[in-house]
Parts: C-alpha cells; sequence; structure tokens
C-alpha cells in the first residue's frame, strides 16, 4: 500500500478530501450541494466501476444498470424484511451483484466483443423484468422507502448519505488505483491487447477476469445500495434507466479508460456538467450536450482527456 | 523527494473535485422582492407532454395573477427546472429550489414518480406542497401539508374505478365477469388493484388479470386473449400508446364485451382523439374534466382560450382539456389561500387549505384529512357520435358524455358497447 | 384452436415487421461489425418524417417511406464516412465507435424532441382500422399491410446481397477484406454503400412503426434490445437467419402474450437470446 511516495500523496489526498466533506457537512447549510454532489459521486464508482472491466480488461458491459438495479433492490428488499442498517444492506448488495458478476465473468468464456457485449445487455432486460414481476419490493408499481427525520452526528440524512457516498468513491477509487499498478492490472491490460497472446504466455486468464467482473459487480452494487434511500421512490423504469449504462461508458470513455484516474475525470466532468445544466439550461439541450461531448470526445480524443495530457506532456519533455 | 508526476496526478483529482464543488457555487444575488414558486417538471422524458402542458398552464396563471397586482403585492415569479421524468434528479432539484434559490413557496412535479422523491425535502422543511396528479402518493408518507388537485377521492386506488363498475351493475341484466388488464407501468397498477377490490365488491367474476410490458407492440393478441374468456365487461388502465393499441385491437379482433374501456390514460388527449376517430364510440373511460354543459365552472372556458392560444406550435396537446385546468386550479388554490391568511406562513395556510372549499375553474375543491379531495370526482364519459380525422369536434360537447358522478351527468350511457 | 392460430399469425405478422427493423442492423451489425446503435433511432427519424408528409399532405404512409429511402442512403453515407475516418481508418472501432454511435443516437432523439416535441404522433390511412378475415384467421390490414411491405423489403435486400455485384461485394468485404481488394473492389466505398443501404431501410421500417403505433421520440429506446437480438440470434451475416430470428420473436412474444402473461414476454426472448449466446453463440445460421 505505500510502496512510494505516490502512494503517500494519494493516500493523503484521499483522507483530506473526506475530511472535507466531514466539515463540510457540519459547516454549509444549504443541502442541494450535498444531493447534486452525491449523484455526481454515485456516477464516478459506476465509471471506476465499469472501467474495471471495460478499460482495463477490454470486455465492454452493456448492462450496468442491471448491477446497479440489483444492488439497489437487494438494499430494498433486506430493509423491508429486516429493518437492517445501511452499512449490512451495502455490503448485501456487494456481494449478491458481485456474485452476479462473478457469473458474467464465466460468460466471458464462451462470448467475446460484441457478443459480451450483448449479452450483458440482455441479461440486464432479463432482471429488469424479474423485478418488474416480483411484487415484494413493489413491481412495476414502485416502492417507497421512508428515511428517518433525524439522525445522529449529521444534521439531515442527506449529510450521512453524501458521507457514506464519499467513503464509498474513495474506496472504490483506490482499489481502482490498486489494480491500476499491480500484477493483476498489468494481467488485465494483457488481456485487454491480445487475450490469446496473454494466454499463451502464461496469464492466468480466467482468473483475472473473474477477478475483474466480480469487483466491477460488486462496485456497482454498491453505488446502487444508497440510491433508494436517496430518491425514497424506486421502480424498475428509473433504476434499469439506460442513462445510467450510458453514463457508465461515456465518462470513462471521455477521462480515458486506461488509466485509473481517466473515469474519475471523466464522471467529475460530466457528472457536474449534467448537474449545472439540469439547474441552468434545464431542457432537453441537456442531453444534447453530452451526446455532442462524447460524439467529439470519442473523434477528435479517443483516449479521452488522460490521453491528451499524456500527449502534452511528451511534447512538453521534447 | 515528491514524485511529481504523481503528485500532479493525484492534484489533478482533488482538484476536479473542487472544480465541481465549486462551480456549484451560485453567483446570482438573491432577488428579494418578486414571490418565488418553484418546483420541477417533466420537459422531457416519457411525461413531457404533459409536463409542458402543465407548464404553459400555470404560466397563464402567473400572467392573470401579476396582472391583478400579484400575490401580497409582490408580482410572482416561476423558478423551475427540468427533472426529465427521472426520480433521481428530483431531490437536488428541490434541495436548490429551498436552500439556494430561496423560493417562497414550492409546488410539485407531474406524476407519483416526480412527486414522491420531493417528499421527503418539503416534509423536512414543513412547507406546503400542492402536488399535480399523483396517484395515493400520501398513503405512505402521511404528511398533512400535502394537497392533490388529481380528483381521485378519499381511497384513491378504489375511488379511481369506482364509478365503472357501479355504471356497469346498473345495468339490466347486470354483468357477472370482467377482465382487468393493465400496463406494467406504477399507475396502471395502482388502477387495477383498484379495479380488482370494486369487482370483488360488487360480486363479479373475474375471468382474466394480467398486465403487459409497456413497450409491448402488438395488443391483439392480448385482446383476443380477453376475448377468449368472454367477459362481460372489460377494465384497462394503460398509458398512452397502449391505450391506442388496445382501442385498436378491440375494434379489429371485434370484442364483444358489454362495457370497454376504463382507466386509460391518453384517450383524453387531442391527437389520440382525432386519430382514433370512430373506433372511440361507446368507449367508457375516466376523464377529469369535458366540455359538457354541466361542468362549465367559472373561468374554464376563458382559461382554455387562452391556453388554445398559448399551447399553438408547442408540440402539445392543443385543446388542454385534460391536465391544464388543474394545473392552473391548484395555484388557485394556493393563490386563494395565500391572500386568505395574508402571509407565508406554512402553518396557516395547510389549516386553511384543510377547512376551505375553494372554487376554482374546475369547480368546488374541498381537501380531506390525507390531502386527496374529500369527495370523488373521476368522471366517466362515454364518447359518442365522433366521427372520422374531425379535430374540432372535441372543443366542444356532445363527444364525450358524462355518465357518472350524478352531479355532473350529461347523458345516459349506451349499453352494450357492441353495436 | 382459434387462439392458437391467431396467435401464430400475429406472430408472424409482427416478426416480419421486427425482421424491417432489423435488417439494416443485420447489415452494419451483422456483415461489417460496426455497432450502430442509432440504428433504431433512425426508424424513429423515418416515422416522424413519414408522420410530417401524411398529415400535412395526407401521402400514404408506405409511399413516404419509399420516397424517402434515397435521402436516409446518402445521410447514411455521410454518417459512415465520419466514422471511416475517424475510426476505421485508425483501427479504433468496436468501443470507440459503439460510444460514438450511442451519441448518434441522443443527439438524433434530442433533435426530434426540440423540433417536434414529445407528444406522440400518429398517422391516418384509409385501411387502417379495416380487417382481412379468412375464416376465423384475423388480419388487422394496420399489421397486415406492414407485413407485405416489410417481407417485400426483406426480400428485395436479400436477392440484392445475393445477387448481384455489389451485393456480393458487401457480403465478401465482410469475411475477407483484402481478398476483395485483389477482385478489383474497394472495400471503403463498398462499406459506405453497405452502410448507406442499411439507413434507407430504415425509412421505410419507420414508415410501417408509425403505421403499427403511435411514436414518439424516446420510442427507438425499446427496440435497440430487440434489435440487436434478433441480428445475434439469427446469426452475424445471415439475412435468412435474421428473418427467422424475427419471426421466432415475433411468435414467442404473441404466444406469451396470448396464454401465459404479457408481463413475461421479454423475460421470454431475451432468455432465449442469453441460452443462444451461451450454448451456440453463432447464432443459428451464422458464419463461426
Amino acid at each position: 500500500m505505500f510502496r512510494s511516495r505516490a502512494d503517500v500523496v494519494f493516500w493523503i489526498v484521499l483522507a483530506a478530501v473526506f475530511a472535507a466533506g466531514i466539515v463540510a457537512t457540519q459547516t454549509w447549510s444549504n443541502e442541494y450541494y450535498f444531493t447534486a454532489i452525491y449523484a455526481i459521486l454515485q456516477a464516478t464508482i459506476m465509471a471506476v466501476a465499469w472501467n474495471i472491466l471495460g478499460g482495463f480488461t477490454g470486455y465492454v458491459n452493456f448492462g450496468s444498470a442491471g448491477f446497479f438495479a440489483i444492488g439497489a433492490y437487494t438494499a430494498v428488499a433486506l430493509d423491508k424484511w429486516l429493518g437492517l442498517p445501511m452499512p449490512f444492506l451495502i455490503l448485501a448488495s456487494a456481494t449478491i451483484c458481485g456474485l452476479m458478476g462473478l457469473g458474467v465473468g464465466y460468460l466471458t468464456l464462451r462470448l467475446k466483443g460484441v457478443y459480451f457485449a450483448i449479452a450483458t445487455l440482455a441479461m440486464a432486460i432479463v432482471l429488469e423484468t424479474l423485478i418488474v414481476n416480483w411484487s415484494y419490493v413493489g413491481g412495476s408499481k414502485g416502492v417507497y422507502i421512508l428515511t428517518p427525520e433525524t439522525v445522529p452526528f449529521f444534521k439531515s440524512y442527506i449529510h450521512l448519505l453524501f458521507v457514506v457516498m464519499l467513503g464509498l468513491a474513495l474506496a472504490a477509487i483506490a482499489v481502482s488505483r490498486y489494480l491500476n499498478a499491480s500484477r493483476v492490472g498489468r494481467g488485465l491490460a494483457a488481456i485487454r491487447d491480445d487475450e490469446t497472446a496473454a494466454e499463451c504466455t502464461g496469464v492466468p486468464t480466467l482468473r483475472l477476469k473473474l477477478i475483474s467482473t466480480t469487483l466491477m459487480g460488486a462496485m456497482m452494487g454498491i453505488a446502487g445500495a444508497p440510491y433508494p434511500f436517496f430518491v425514497t421512490f424506486v421502480d424498475p423504469a428509473s433504476a434499469f434507466n439506460l442513462f445510467v449504462a450510458v453514463n457508465s461508458i461515456a465518462m470513462p470513455m471521455i477521462g480515458g479508460t486506461a488509466h485509473w484516474i481517466g473515469p474519475v475525470i471523466g464522471a467529475l466532468l460530466v457528472g457536474s456538467l449534467q448537474e449545472i445544466m439540469t439547474v441552468t439550461i434545464s431542457s432537453a439541450v441537456n442531453v444534447l450536450i453530452v451526446g455532442v461531448m462524447l460524439v467529439l470526445f470519442i473523434t477528435l480524443a479517443p483516449q479521452g482527456i488522460v490521453g491528451l495530457v499524456q500527449k502534452w506532456h511528451r511534447r512538453g519533455k521534447r | 523527494m515528491v514524485n511529481r508526476r504523481s503528485f500532479a496526478r493525484a492534484f489533478a483529482a482533488a482538484g476536479a473535485l473542487a472544480f465541481a464543488a465549486g462551480a456549484l457555487v451560485p453567483a446570482a444575488a438573491h432577488a428579494q422582492k418578486p414571490l418565488k414558486i418553484g418546483f420541477s417538471m417533466a420537459l422531457t422524458g416519457g411525461l413531457a407532454g404533459a409536463g409542458k402542458a402543465a407548464l404553459i398552464a400555470m404560466e397563464i396563471w402567473r400572467e392573470d395573477i401579476n396582472k391583478k397586482g400579484g400575490l401580497l403585492g409582490r408580482q410572482v415569479e416561476f423558478v423551475y427546472y427540468d427533472d426529465a421524468t427521472q426520480p433521481a434528479k428530483v431531490p437536488p432539484i428541490y434541495s436548490k429550489l429551498i436552500d439556494v434559490d430561496k423560493v417562497d413557496l414550492v409546488v410539485s412535479s407531474y406524476g407519483t414518480n416526480e412527486i414522491a422523491p420531493a417528499m421527503p425535502i418539503v416534509m423536512r422543511k414543513k412547507l406546503v406542497f400542492p402536488s399535480l396528479f399523483g396517484l395515493a402518493v400520501n398513503d405512505e408518507f402521511k404528511y398533512n401539508r400535502y394537497f392533490q388537485i388529481m380528483p381521485a377521492g378519499p381511497e384513491p386506488k378504489v375511488d379511481w374505478s369506482r364509478g365503472y363498475f357501479e355504471l356497469a351493475m346498473e345495468q339490466n341484466p347486470k354483468p357477472k365477469t370482467v377482465a382487468i388488464v393493465a400496463a406494467d407501468a406504477e399507475f396502471p397498477i395502482n388502477a387495477a388493484t383498484g379495479a380488482r377490490k370494486n369487482a370483488q365488491a360488487k360480486g363479479l367474476k373475474i375471468v382474466y388479470d394480467k398486465t403487459y410490458p409497456p413497450a409491448t407492440t402488438d395488443f391483439t393478441p392480448i385482446v383476443r386473449a380477453i376475448e377468449a374468456t368472454s367477459p362481460d365487461i372489460v377494465y384497462v388502465a394503460s398509458y398512452p400508446p397502449d391505450s391506442v393499441g388496445m382501442v385498436k385491437a378491440a375494434n379489429e379482433v371485434g370484442l364483444k364485451a358489454k362495457m370497454f374501456g376504463g382507466g386509460m390514460v391518453g384517450l383524453q388527449f387531442a391527437a389520440i382523439q382525432k386519430n382514433l376517430g370512430p373506433l372511440l364510440n361507446n368507449v367508457v373511460n375516466y376523464d377529469f374534466w369535458v366540455p359538457e354543459p354541466t361542468l362549465k365552472f367559472p373561468g374554464v372556458n376563458e382559461f382554455l382560450a387562452k391556453y388554445r392560444v398559448a399551447a399553438k406550435d408547442k408540440g402539445v396537446d392543443p385543446f388542454g382539456h385534460y391536465l391544464p385546468p388543474f394545473a392552473y386550479a391548484y395555484l388557485q388554490v394556493l393563490e386563494q389561500s395565500v391572500n386568505a391568511v395574508k402571509s407565508l406562513d406554512q402553518d396557516k395556510l395547510a389549516q386553511h387549505m384543510h377547512k376551505t372549499t375553494f372554487q376554482t375553474v374546475v369547480g368546488e375543491v374541498k381537501f380531506g384529512s390525507n390531502g386527496e379531495w374529500a369527495r370523488s370526482r373521476v368522471l366517466f364519459v362515454q364518447f359518442r357520435d365522433v366521427q372520422k380525422d374531425n379535430l374540432d369536434q372535441f372543443a366542444g360537447p356532445g363527444k364525450r358524455i358524462v355518465l357518472y358522478p350524478k352531479n355532473w351527468k350529461s347523458g345516459d350511457i349506451v349499453y352494450p358497447y357492441r353495436k | 384452436m382459434d387462439l392458437f392460430l391467431n396467435a401464430i399469425v400475429s406472430g408472424v405478422l409482427l416478426g416480419a415487421f421486427y425482421a424491417a427493423v432489423a435488417v439494416g442492423l443485420a447489415i452494419t451489425f451483422g456483415q461489417l461489425d460496426i455497432v450502430n446503435i442509432a440504428h433504431p433511432a433512425f426508424v424513429v427519424v423515418g416515422s416522424y418524417i413519414t408522420w410530417i408528409l401524411n398529415s400535412r399532405f395526407g401521402l400514404d404512409p408506405v409511399l413516404v417511406g419509399v420516397l424517402a429511402a434515397p435521402v436516409f442512403f446518402f445521410v447514411g453515407a455521410l454518417l459512415y464516412r465520419i466514422y471511416y475516418a475517424a475510426f476505421e481508418r485508425t483501427g479504433q472501432e468496436s468501443l470507440s465507435g459503439l460510444a460514438f454511435f450511442f451519441g448518434v443516437m441522443f443527439i438524433v432523439e434530442v433533435i426530434l424532441i426540440l423540433v417536434y416535441g414529445v407528444d406522440y404522433r400518429l398517422v391516418s390511412a384509409g385501411y387502417l382500422g379495416e380487417n382481412l378475415d379468412i375464416g376465423f384467421i384475423g388480419l388487422p390490414l394496420r399489421l397486415f399491410v406492414p407485413f407485405v411491405v416489410a417481407s417485400a423489403m426483406t426480400a428485395a435486400v436479400w436477392l440484392y446481397l445475393s445477387r448481384t455485384f455489389t451485393g456480393r461485394a458487401i457480403l465478401a468485404v465482410a469475411q475477407d477484406r483484402l481478398a476483395l481488394q485483389l477482385m478489383g473492389a474497394d472495400p471503403v466505398k463498398i462499406k459506405q454503400f453497405a452502410f448507406g443501404l442499411a439507413i434507407a431501410t430504415t425509412a421505410i421500417a419507420g414508415s410501417l412503426l408509425i403505421m403499427i403505433g403511435p411514436v414518439e421520440p424516446s420510442l427507438g429506446r425499446v427496440y435497440i434490445g430487440r434489435a440487436f437480438a434478433i441480428v445475434v440470434l439469427g446469426g452475424m451475416g445471415s439475412i435468412p437467419g435474421m428473418v427467422i430470428a424475427a419471426l421466432l420473436l415475433g411468435v414467442t412474444e404473441s404466444f406469451v402474450s396470448s396464454f401465459a402473461g404479457p408481463s413475461w414476454a421479454p423475460a421470454v426472448a431475451f432468455g432465449v437470446l442469453l441460452l443462444t449466446l451461451a450454448v451456440r453463440p453463432s447464432g443459428l445460421f451464422g458464419r463461426a
């Protein structure tokens, strides 16, 4: 964990950000920032998670909404059944979605490239139909989650959710960074570049892919677990929304998929943009801007922002 | 020595987070004089057709009231944002409206999905919350400052379809069997639940009780399956595209039921009415306001005339009979309450709203203790004499006869449905 | 028995329409390996063009579709040019191409919303609402006419691809680009033509879509899954396979609607797809 100075700096920054978050909840009175930043943090976790399988390993997952929604609904079901506190719900969602990820990992044995992507899309639709037909969690009618009026330590429930999400997001980034630099990460990169060659040189491709998909699944489940408590009304149509899937792909692509910081930059940039536009221009133009941004970045800067930065860096060195 | 590269990267991450936070700090100063009413509205996404129409109606109210000198002597301003029919956008919007924009009053967005997510926030801030068309939202929250302008009634889910079944049971011979079919979505499922209760209460046997996914393209197999069970009456709870599909399929299959309709959203919209034309004849469906002589409430025709002008070329329903009058009315309720208590004290407003009968463009409005209408006024209308390809025929009376409730009845039912 | 046969017939009518929606994708995705996720969005554009010309000039929807096809062809060719310059030439396809078309999909949808609003649009034509009854088999023209047009269009595309030089060049460019070059055809031009042809089919498919039911800008999204499922199930690169997959999907949906409970229909359809991918990824008739 503390192999180099860079690591020390990273952990200091992480701790500082978390501390700043807690201080903010005690000093800022406007709740708006917390609700807006919550959405951005959620997007960050999804983007980081997606990138583990998509950017690091090279398998495109179209079914992000499926993992996210199952994470959300697991939390709903356990909350209704046992009334467990938040940490347990998050753990449960992580486990269930991690297992889902494991299953998807085995899928990679049979399917590559676009076939895999289509399979994940099909999986998300099947899951959505299952939830729609499960009346315990409300089915297509949706389900209401009542949040407590007062919470210990914080002024309101939103502050608590914000801090929880901040912690989860920072943890996800740390895991992603660790993965990127580790032996596992190098193995994943080898799989991304040429899976057959990797297998031939002795890289344990199946094991690494399973680690990758399980991690991705667990993280997306974690992003989904607090969602019902944030929005207080969940229904399959909004939980399994296509936008969730698109954002989880677009953000890493815009930020840069090869590096751990890419999805973070992408999520912060695009997420903030979306939140700002919701309360300024506020109309169909929002979606247009995201679409145009995506197209522009993909065509002009395929390596994302990280790629651009690296190019300037190299040019500077000459 | 710290590795510059890694420090730069870590710094970039922190910087990006700071940028994100900083970008959200609003630069605008707070305006004191105008009276601000804040809300989110579905201007894009699935519910945008209704959302945009509602906004037009609300703007008309705002112009009307500002011409009269405003509210409490202050000009009224709207602060609103598009929630894109995504529930996740609603909490941040209402947080901003209340904490940053510092609006004086809030009202809701349109639709259960968009109203519910705002509830915890308005409840915490103890704000009066007039709401626009959500089914039984307050059943869960039990908030005493919630007021729903949709005239569903004190038990919304059951009251919604009660009239349909009462009409059915008035016929001779009494129907014995019913088929219930609903789209897999929030409102239709709730409506179907209520329909089931009503059917059982009236002793009808339910011979078909299924739901279908909203993305269904072809409804002929579903209607055929219903027809195969030979129901006496059919209750459908659907959204606009499925309502069109069901009506067309019923016609093509030759559905022999004696009564058809019930809870079909979409049959109230002008473009759909025009397209379906004579296929609509004898369908009995819910509605909230139609241009029948029994529903000529003070101000409603003037309002609709203004709406027609404002809605031109905006890509929304040109007549605005369904939602717009209620969007205007719920602001009238707010206006009358503020003027009555002469302040913005939320507690006083809430008390006034609970005990007063308001006169609005949709008639008398009185709320019960749970914020729903004290008495249900879900109309059941029957389409009659509808001609092909004629939009204007729906602007006036005679095409949608009110059958229920008795107070607003404008004609008798034609039964059975199949001529 | 009645219900059973009618369910099959309904399924076939619907399946043929699905095939019309998917045939363009069978070309771009099945044969050229271009993940054009914006394909259904173009179908919706076709529906809107149909609506405009139908409501303003009273033109028959099918006629509008056919007239619009050449225009769509050029749009498709142009889009391919951009795609090629940005991605294929530099070897960046798959992920980037996918994201590119995602962006295109959103842009198309939003332009429709900004220009035409979000209200549902419908068309009217004399025969919509009429029925053709053969014994107890009901053939509503609202579905039968699209069936006829869809079948004709799909057959025409298939014949074109298998009989003409350009058509066969399209089939060839997917299998072995170098060999095609050696045979004297320019692969880029061929692909451009193929993409244009695929988008041209969306004009007609769009006119059929709005005949069957009301259309609003985001309607394309529900067809993304269906269209890709059909192409993959049928087997990449095989038009007849795609048709059979489309018919299977239509009949399955129809059966589940008639007998089980329509709410399970999507699970059945995509469950079948998942199963196929797990057991035989090349689909029913695909090149392995």
